[in-house]
């Protein structure tokens, strides 16, 4: 590839499972103290949310009573329902969801659309094209924030979700992540045996690339799901607080209970549950995906 | 290329299809069609590509380029663009020690987020790659931190390191250390900060080295032990080495990452201004109170666009000095 320092990926397919045989170094035994720190990183890891449901499951006296049991209290239900009446929880939760999965299918879309052209059509520029999205990875396109609030509020936008949603729509590492993947999972001879048989380029598109693509494309889907879903900044800037992303809500809450730590750690709880649930189902995956040389969303 | 079933003969019987005769059962396909198929291979790519280019050039390149524009003029969030200043708002922006003050907080927060976090990730993605049993479950339980929003990471952590009830404070306490105030005194609020993370990304990159550590041939190690290379000889003289590009490439996605930190800054108290005395306010941060607290979007897209500078001229330093560390053992 043009830039072997932005991929990890390729070389790494391979080797997933050592060869067996007769080796002369066994790798089968962990020494002890490989244990002892993963163990340690994996209490690093679960205690913070291990806490905050810890102080989310307390009322405010049971906390000053004792600041620093690890055994959660029976509070958690009353402080959840002081959060949902407080901050618009649920209008938040389904305006992640519908964000969340609005962008994720439209990078998933736009990334195997352009991904299929760069792995497998011929055209003039496309090695510069590559190249030039390859380089937009490394830009801070945050730092435009000043102007796309300006055309969104010159769009009327500044409050709608569509003002989150397509900022996030695309993603250029989304199109080099594809391209990589159809590059390898879409023989070339498919290809043509479709164009043969008289099959238009979007149909070769629809019926041939993207069931090649599925795997890679739901990677795809799943890391920017979680991405937009974390996403705070932009949010925090164009919603208005009646019509927040849970992020934003988060904060909502955090400025109208900062004393009160019971109440905001359960809105901290709930609000990290769902992708908790998410992680627990899908985590395997993003490990692996991780390992295929996902990057940062 | 097209594919034309039938076959051409000298006979041409009909107006629409002059050069073909129906000998197969399938229709000769219309000029219009053949013209159509030939604009589809010619176009489609371009057709493919440009749902990405025309959005990114919309909500990111231009953007980009615009706050160039903006940073040039006197400019309000409420009464639009004014008149054209010049330079002015950069050298009222570099004028302001507030400014000096949250690129300081940026690049401490950064360098104490940064270097403990790959040198850690190495340790890990090592300790993973020994045969463990229950492989899978390790490498879930490290990632999990990826998946809880900084949001939710900055309040947990806001707590955990509480100036007089945190628990961080209670365990210092244990072991005879003075409580220390986390969210007055500078350098401890960015160690506080940096954890979080730290927390959130050490796991994730961990695993990114564990992938690149797979890839290097075993014989290496086999060749090393034999030479008589304990464990720490061959991570540093093989491992760190081979993962040369790898650790270039975390090292800069977290600068670009990095130093545009605004999140946890921002939740890390409910005032969100960086602290009483902006200890740990962050450019990003200031950038924000400058645009949408004062309003002054000018000298907003002029921070926006120097911290863009900024960040530039990290990941070439990174990349430099990076490519500069991780080959010492090769020599």
């Amino acid at each position: 590839m043009t830039a072997p320092t932005l991929t990890p990926a390729p070389a790494m397919k391979r080797s997933v499972k050592p060869r067996r045989g007769t080796r002369l170094v066994r790798r089968t035994q962990a020494s002890p103290t490989a244990y002892v720190i993963l163990a340690i990183v994996l209490v690093g890891s679960a205690f913070p949310l291990w806490w905050s449901f810890v102080i989310g499951s307390k009322d405010s006296a049971a906390i000053v009573q004792d600041p620093y049991s690890l055994v959660p209290g029976g509070h958690f239900l009353q402080n959840a329902a002081t959060v949902v009446t407080t901050i618009p929880f649920w209008k938040a939760l389904g305006n992640s969801i519908l964000v969340s999965s609005t962008v994720a299918v439209l990078v998933v879309l736009f990334s195997a659309m352009a991904g299929f052209a760069f792995a497998k059509l011929r055209f003039r520029g496309r090695n510069g094209l590559l190249v030039f999205v390859i380089a937009t990875m490394a830009v801070p396109t945050q730092l435009g924030i000043v102007p796309l609030f300006i055309v969104m509020s010159k769009l009327g936008w500044i409050g709608s979700l569509w003002a989150v949603i397509l900022p996030s729509a695309v993603s250029a590492f989304g199109v080099f992540w594809m391209t990589q993947y159809l590059h390898e999972a879409l023989p070339d001879e498919l290809i043509e045996a479709s164009r043969v048989d008289g099959a238009s380029t979007l149909r070769t598109f629809w019926s041939v690339a993207l069931p090649a693509a599925r795997p890679g494309a739901a990677m795809l889907g799943l890391f920017t799901f979680i991405a937009t879903w974390t996403n705070f900044f932009w949010p925090f800037i164009i919603l208005d607080p009646g019509n927040p992303t849970l992020p934003v809500a988060l904060q909502q809450l955090q400025a109208a209970y900062f004393v009160d730590y019971s109440l905001v750690l359960g809105g901290v709880v709930l609000m990290a549950l769902p992708l908790i649930v998410l992680f627990v189902f899908a985590g395997k995956q993003l490990v692996s995906g991780i390992m295929q040389g996902a990057v940062k969303g | 290329m097209t594919v034309q079933s039938p076959t051409r003969t000298t006979q041409s019987p009909e107006a629409g299809t002059p050069a073909f005769v129906q000998r197969s059962p399938l229709k000769p396909r219309p000029r219009w069609r053949r013209r159509l198929t030939r604009l589809d291979e010619r176009g489609a790519p371009y057709a493919y590509i440009s749902p990405f280019f025309i959005l990114f050039g919309v909500v990111g390149l231009f953007p980009l380029l615009y706050t160039a524009w903006v940073s040039l003029h006197r400019w309000s969030l409420i009464g639009g663009q004014g008149a054209f200043v010049g330079l002015k708002n950069y050298t009222d922006v570099l004028a302001q020690p507030y400014f000096w003050n949250a690129l300081k907080n940026t690049v401490s927060i950064f360098l104490l987020s940064s270097v403990p976090q790959v040198i850690a990730a190495l340790l890990i993605a090592a300790a993973l790659d020994s045969g463990l049993r229950a492989r899978t479950f390790w490498r879930m339980g490290v990632l999990l931190p990826y998946v809880v929003a900084p949001v939710a990471v900055a309040l947990i952590f806001s707590d955990l390191f509480g100036d007089k009830f945190g628990l961080v404070n209670h365990l210092l306490g244990l072991v005879g250390v003075d409580p220390i105030q986390w969210h007055k005194e500078v350098i401890p609020s960015h160690i506080a900060i940096a954890t979080m993370v730290n927390f959130r990304w050490t796991g994730y990159n961990a695993l990114i080295f564990l992938a690149a550590m797979q890839a290097i041939p075993r014989d290496y190690y086999e060749a090393a032990m034999i030479d008589g290379a304990g464990r720490v000889r061959t991570f540093f003289s093989i491992t760190v080495p081979q993962l040369r590009a790898t650790i270039i490439f975390v090292v800069i996605t977290s600068t670009i990452g990095g130093l545009q930190i605004f999140d946890e800054p921002r939740m890390y108290d409910q005032y969100g201004l960086g602290g009483a005395d902006r200890q740990w306010q962050t450019l990003t941060l200031y950038l924000y109170q400058l645009g949408w607290t004062q309003k002054n979007f000018g000298r907003a897209a002029a921070v926006a666009w120097m911290l863009f500078l900024i960040v530039v001229l990290f990941a070439v330093v990174n990349f430099l000095v990076t490519r500069r560390i991780a080959s010492k053992g090769q020599r």
